[in-house]
């Protein structure tokens, strides 16, 4: 079995600043700076492996095991239900999943909700916590647009600063969470690999902006 | 006629090795049929890992199903056990919807069970025995255990909501310490009482670092009465039992403790372990005390099993255990 750590980033913005955090604990890769087709990254030294893949891809590849450990959102893991461990908050990427409709909205409980949103699993477990009875309408994009055209009562999405919210003349509702990029692993290669990934862990730790 | 090992693949052999351990050590193997009333499971649903069951109406208008789990068929077939303890092992397919697929699955798993006048000698011998498994399966593998009382313990002390139990459980098993941290300050849970359950997350490893760790933990807190400390002792003391025997047995390397792994409370107590293979994502062997299930299946006697999820050692690459002989 290899002792290097694969290494699972998510590709875009939340990744490269994911990967300056890695850079300043320690384990720095600067082939990945270069700016190529490549996908895998090494640095034997540092014991580091690292690839990009699709955010919402990372979690897969930690939960079976093609990565020992990655960085994903909250929001996917919660979604997914991925059986991982989750070691670390990285306090970056920050923003709230929330339920949001049009200002004023309220209600009354006589109709079904209907609930617009990209997190199905999250929309369904928070309504069925109050007893909601609920019409999910799975979207994958645009989400703001499904109470403004009537598709939908209050959509269940991620607010960053609440721009588009505002624009649009919607509001948040209810906060069901808080959503940051999190350090997880997998979690047989944590029983075997404990020592490297409990260093990088606390070399992250040690890194954290707050 | 002798038959050509080659012939099997690595599940079969490993399927077989793990039959013939258990056998060897006195238990008799348990037939089932693939079938069960659905009333079994209907009854006791939250055992099972996913709600989600085949059924069918049998001829004479019974509803059934294909079974989702095998401990449930076991514990109603055997219902006057006395004060013997009754060692069976099955190797049976099952059909449950797969987390991560999310579609139905036959899963091959092979376990035992143990039921009756279960002592700390059996609970080790069956965790001797799920290590033994683990051998079998590969030469690199470790056997994670916990003892849920400890936090069945700890949650009565804390007084919470089971909504917070259920949320700070979860934490538990990820190695959450940070959402945690956060559970504990919006049930308003004191900084002495949250920093003993993020010791649950934080400690884990090698007995010899673990067990001194918990005993300081808990057993030196002004936090608990004589009566709460004398529980935990007694805890962390089961903890300690199949330390001694692993020791004795030569298998102490291959154990650690481990409170991530975690099962149902309201089914499960005390000793609780799940098993991995280096190169397997997943864990392969699960198992633990299930008092609680006999108890609310109207037994009064203990039980402790376990089963191996044959279908997660695809990933294997090679059967590198014991040489298995297939017998003429």
């Amino acid at each position: 079995m290899s002792n290097m750590i694969n290494i699972a980033l998510p590709k875009g913005r939340l990744g490269d600043k994911v990967y300056d955090m890695f850079e300043k604990a320690g384990f720095e890769c600067p082939a990945i700076r270069e700016k190529n087709r490549k996908l895998i990254f090494e640095n034997p030294e540092a014991g580091v492996r690292y690839f990009w893949v699709k955010p919402s891809d990372v979690a897969i590849y930690v939960e079976r095991g093609a990565a020992d450990i990655g960085v994903a959102g909250k929001d996917i893991l919660m979604e997914a239900g991925t059986d991982v461990y989750e070691l670390l908050d990285l306090n970056v990427g920050k923003c709230t999943m929330a339920v949001a409709g049009p200002a004023g909205f309220s209600y009354d409980r006589s109709n079904e909700l209907r609930v617009a949103t990209k997190f199905v699993n999250v929309a369904r477990e928070f309504y069925a916590a109050s007893g909601t009875d609920i019409d999910i309408i799975h979207l994958n994009g645009s989400i703001e647009l499904a109470p403004i055209l009537g598709l939908s009562d209050v959509i269940v999405d991620l607010v960053e600063t609440g721009t588009t919210l505002k624009e649009n003349n919607l509001e948040v509702i209810d906060v069901i969470a808080d959503i940051s990029a999190r350090l997880i692993s997998n979690k047989s290669s944590f029983k075997f690999k404990t020592k490297q990934i409990v260093d990088i862990s606390r070399r992250l730790e040690s890194v954290i902006e707050d | 006629m002798k038959i050509n090992e080659e012939i099997f693949s690595n599940k079969e052999k490993a399927m077989f090795a793990l039959r013939q351990l258990y056998a060897k050590h006195g238990f008799s193997m348990y037939r089932m049929s693939k079938f069960e009333e659905f009333g079994l499971y209907a009854e006791n649903m939250d055992f099972l890992d996913s709600g989600q069951i085949i059924t069918f109406t049998d001829t004479d208008g019974m509803l059934m199903a294909l079974k989702p789990d095998v401990t449930l068929s076991i514990v109603k077939n055997n219902r006057h056990i006395g004060n013997r303890i009754i060692k069976l092992y099955y190797n049976e397919n099952i059909y449950r919807v797969s987390p991560k697929t999310r579609f139905f699955k036959e899963i091959m798993q092979v376990g035992l069970e143990c039921l009756g006048a279960v002592d700390d000698a059996c609970i080790s011998e069956v965790l001797l025995l799920a290590a033994e498994s683990m051998k079998v399966l590969s030469d690199e593998a470790k056997l994670d255990v916990s003892n849920l009382d400890i936090l069945t313990q700890l949650f009565e002390s804390c007084g919470v909501t089971r909504e917070t139990e259920e949320q700070i459980t979860m934490c538990i098993s990820s190695k959450n310490a940070h959402g945690l941290e956060r559970i504990c300050r919006a049930a308003d849970l004191g900084p002495a009482r949250a920093e003993l359950l993020k010791t649950l997350v934080t400690t884990y490893g090698s007995p010899e670092e673990v067990i001194p760790k918990l005993e300081k933990s808990f057993l030196d807190n002004s936090l608990f009465t004589f009566e709460e400390k004398d529980s935990f002792r007694k805890s962390i003391g089961a903890l300690r039992k199949i330390v001694d025997a692993f020791r004795e047995a030569g298998l102490e390397d291959m154990l650690n403790i481990d409170f991530s792994v975690v099962s149902d409370l309201k089914y499960y107590n005390g000793i609780i372990f799940k098993g991995f293979v280096a190169g397997v994502p997943d864990g392969v062997l699960s198992g633990g005390q299930y008092d609680k299930l006999m108890k609310r299946m109207k037994r009064t006697s203990r039980a402790i099993g376990f089963g191996v999820y044959m279908d997660n050692l695809g990933k294997l690459s090679k059967f590198d255990g014991e040489e298995v002989e297939i017998g003429e």
